[in-house]
């Protein structure tokens, strides 16, 4: 089975393989699951009150894992966007209580983010240093600056305009905003990576870098704006945490890293590139989230969330790498 | 006469789609030292593959010390007395010299190692060669030629009777390799029986008692060296005859095409100078390690050069990345087809668009049904046997792969095509097949390398053979000099003026 959009239209086969490739299905059939198994276990389950807060908590999940779907792709990934989140929320945070304007503190919030993966883009793609030293290196750097901005304290941020808040907490047409904003980053992103030039060059890079490279690709200026392109949803992020919670903590994207690869890796993508799609990571975001949500509707307690998420993305690349093996023999 | 330590008989070895050996017989015997020759692909290798356990022959037996055994292992091997210095360094790049040379034997007492008795063994072995690294060094902190010797130390320490060299000498200078020769003709005073592979006639000269010559996996005999020449061996490696027919040979225009002036890249490509006429297929051939790879990467702007100029219809170009390369119409398929060349997981029409996705795109995004158009015409023109474009590269023939990657180069109208090693690896159907097209774009005014390992592919293809010895252009040949003997003459820097550095 192959599950790579590599080979993007199927259109001359018959639909039912075409179904039948798409990897996609498969979560959806194991999220439907877990909700009925659910709703018999918890009558709050589907509540309109505890869907709306489950979703709600996915929505940054999601948006990071997008982002980390990009650097999976690419052979790569980001162990920084769980500090960059927090650094980006405490950032415009500091700055909006210094008297700022809230958005013009935003923008400023997203322009540190996308110096964060300028840095790490340009080290893992001129320097060639491995990505997972470069990315974990930066999640200490990153994760410094919101300390130190903050001092360690979550700050309370009081008296920015509605409008700003309105982003976490409002609601259009009867639908969170944030949802609107998540739809918006899911089929643009879509979108991109199906269809994009510059995608494209993404999808040869982790197929084959050295293919890419003969085939006259940039390789290392691909690679800086692919953790750009990863710091600034995660940055995204961190500044809708803010507007939702009007708090501005520095561990507001704590575990952030494990959550989206473990999104990713349950969408489909692969650890060593060339596979992975928007829609996988999207679905690996709901699948996540319901287990999460799952625990807390059943009292477990919030300290088994990341050992539940751990086992999750074990299970996930457990289940991967036996299917790939298949594959092959 | 001797004693006889080592003795092959009737070896043969069936490879899917290829005999590698056949029938091959051998004898080493004590205080000799024997040399195997051959053109690559002979079947050498897989011979010392098959003496060192490493691989386990068809049919054909193997004695040792006149009793028959059968080796399971390269450790069964060494056991028994065999010791080999691979042509390729197998050494461990993060521990040190002494480590290194005293793999799996290491003298040890309650399981620590005797660091300062190491020292004193390397040492003792070392200094034969007049080094000036300690045996405490860092192996991948060496230069390549002290990497040599360790490779060589490694396998003096062993206590065998018989001693394998491949291709010793070919990373080592001209007084390392002096010093090697001393420890050879030390050995064979001690009674040990040596095996010596290498490409270089005077060397094979100036230490074997006999020459034995593999050619197309077939035993051509073997002579004693003192009653023979340099010109009956080189006779015996390549003396077959062309039986694949190839294209007719092309009428190049006496137009120059490309002109490469100097070029310089590390010690691979030296002061490399030739052109290539309009229309013309220029073969390049050069021994394994000679450098042809080296020097057309670094003139398709694949690798950096320190110097030299590229001149492209008598107008001088910049060519420092293969991003440029490509602007000039200067192309460069890898000999690496599945790990440079392909996305073996892609489908055929993402491995044709990724040379094109300017072309194919409109406003940043990919224009699909002109991408299949593209693909659908490649796989047309060259005959690629597959499903649809939609169909992984990856479950493609190596002859289909091969055409995938070469459609997907000269379907960007390329002025200059240069090809590593084409058709290697594909069946001889599809081999016949690139030959005609590469024959076909030539005559269509294109200027064609093709580098090749095969010598009747070189003679059979090109209309004049660059050919490269140490880094060097050793000569150009056409006309009468296009056979394998000549080839081969200067391919072994029998003709170089310049004295090897």
């Amino acid at each position: 089975m192959d599950t790579s959009p590599a080979s993007l239209d199927h259109s001359r086969e018959t639909w039912l393989r075409k179904v039948s490739r798409i990897r996609e299905l498969t979560i959806v059939v194991v999220i439907v699951a877990l909700c009925v198994i659910l709703s018999f276990m918890s009558s709050s389950f589907l509540s309109v009150d505890n869907i709306v807060t489950t979703i709600l908590s996915i929505v940054m999940t999601a948006i990071v894992s997008v982002g980390m779907t990009v650097a999976l792709v690419s052979g790569g990934f980001d162990l920084s966007v769980g500090s960059v989140m927090s650094m980006a929320g405490v950032v415009t945070g500091a700055l909006a209580l210094d008297g700022m304007n809230v958005w013009i503190a935003a923008l400023l919030g997203l322009l540190a983010s996308l110096c964060s993966g300028l840095i790490t883009g340009l080290f893992i793609g001129k320097v060639k240093i491995n990505p997972f030293i470069m990315t974990l290196g930066m999640q200490g750097v990153v994760q410094g600056v919101a300390y130190v901005v903050t001092q360690g304290a979550p700050l309370s941020v009081t008296g920015v305009p509605k409008s700003f808040l309105y982003l976490g907490q409002g609601n259009l047409l009867g639908i969170p905003v944030l949802i609107w904003i998540l739809a918006v980053v899911v089929i643009v992103s879509d979108l991109i990576m199906r269809r994009a030039v510059v995608a494209r060059k993404v999808y040869y890079i982790g197929s084959n870098e050295a293919a890419a490279y003969l085939s006259g690709i940039r390789v290392s200026k691909v690679k800086v704006w692919i953790y750009i392109f990863t710091a600034l949803l995660a940055g995204l992020a961190g500044i809708l945490t803010l507007s939702r919670f009007s708090v501005a903590a520095p561990t507001a994207g704590q575990g952030m890293e494990l959550q989206a690869i473990a999104a990713c890796i349950i969408g489909g993508a692969s650890l060593t590139g060339g596979e992975g799609t928007v829609l996988g990571a999207l679905l690996g975001s709901v699948l996540v989230g319901i287990v999460n949500d799952a625990l807390v509707l059943l009292n477990v307690s919030v300290y088994w969330q990341s050992l539940v998420t751990g086992f999750v993305l074990i299970a996930a690349v457990t289940l991967d790498v036996l299917t790939h093996r298949k594959k092959t023999t | 006469m001797a004693q006889v330590l080592l003795e092959a008989r009737g070896i043969r070895k069936v490879f899917p789609g290829t005999v590698a050996l056949d029938n091959v017989s051998f004898e080493l015997r004590q205080g000799e030292i024997h040399a195997l020759m051959g053109e690559n692909g002979a079947g050498k290798s897989t011979f010392l593959k098959i003496v060192t356990g490493a691989l386990h022959p068809d049919q054909g037996e193997i004695f040792l010390n006149g009793k028959p055994v059968r080796l399971q292992s390269p450790v069964d091997a060494r056991r028994m007395g065999v010791a080999i210095v691979h042509q390729e360094l197998s050494l461990f790049p993060d521990i040190s010299v002494m480590e290194n040379i005293l793999v799996g034997q290491a003298p040890s007492k309650m399981g620590f190692m005797r660091t300062r008795k190491m020292q004193e063994i390397s040492r003792a072995y070392l200094e034969r060669f007049h080094v000036n690294f300690s045996p405490t060094e860092i192996v991948k902190n060496l230069s390549v030629s002290q990497q040599q010797i360790v490779e060589i130390v490694k396998a003096l320490v062993t206590d065998a009777d018989v001693y394998i060299f491949d291709e010793p000498t070919s990373a080592l200078s001209v007084e390392d390799a002096a010093r090697l020769f001393d420890v050879l003709k030390d050995l064979k005073a001690q009674g040990k029986g040596i095996i010596y592979v290498s490409h270089k006639f005077d060397e094979i000269f100036r230490l074997s008692d006999r020459i034995t010559v593999l050619r197309d996996g077939s035993l051509i005999g073997t002579v004693e060296a003192a009653k023979t020449d340099a010109d009956e061996v080189i006779r015996m490696m390549v003396g077959r005859s062309l039986e694949r027919i190839y294209p007719e040979k092309g009428t190049p225009s006496r137009q120059t095409l490309l002109k490469v002036d100097n070029l310089n890249a590390g010690s691979k490509c030296r002061n490399v100078s030739f052109d290539l006429r309009r229309g013309e297929i220029l073969g390049v051939f050069g021994l394994v390690g000679s450098g042809r790879t080296e020097i057309m990467r670094a003139l398709s702007g694949v690798e950096p050069r320190t110097s030299g100029d590229i001149f492209l219809d008598g107008e001088k170009v910049r060519i420092q990345t293969v991003q440029d390369a490509m602007s000039h119409g200067l192309y460069y398929l890898t000999e690496d087809r599945k790990e440079q060349g392909l996305f073996l997981k892609m489908s055929i029409r993402d491995n044709v668009a990724v040379t094109h996705l300017d072309a194919l795109s409109k406003r940043g995004f990919l224009l699909r049904n002109r991408a299949r158009e593209l693909a659908s015409t490649v796989m047309r023109d060259l005959r690629v046997k597959a499903k649809d474009d939609d169909q992984l590269v990856g479950s493609l023939s190596g002859g289909n792969q091969q055409k995938v990657m070469i459609g997907k180069w000269i379907s960007r109208n390329p002025r200059v095509l240069i090809l590593d090693e084409p058709t290697r690896g594909i069946d001889v159907g599809a081999k016949a097949e690139i030959h005609q097209l590469l024959r076909k774009l030539a005559n269509d005014g294109i200027g064609v390398i093709v580098i090749s390992s095969e010598l009747p592919e070189i003679v059979g293809l090109s209309d004049r053979v660059l050919v490269v010895h140490n880094g060097t252009v050793a000569g150009v040949l056409d006309g009468s000099q296009l056979n394998d003997e000549t080839i081969m003459e200067y391919a072994s820097g029998l003709h170089s003026k310049a004295v090897a550095g």
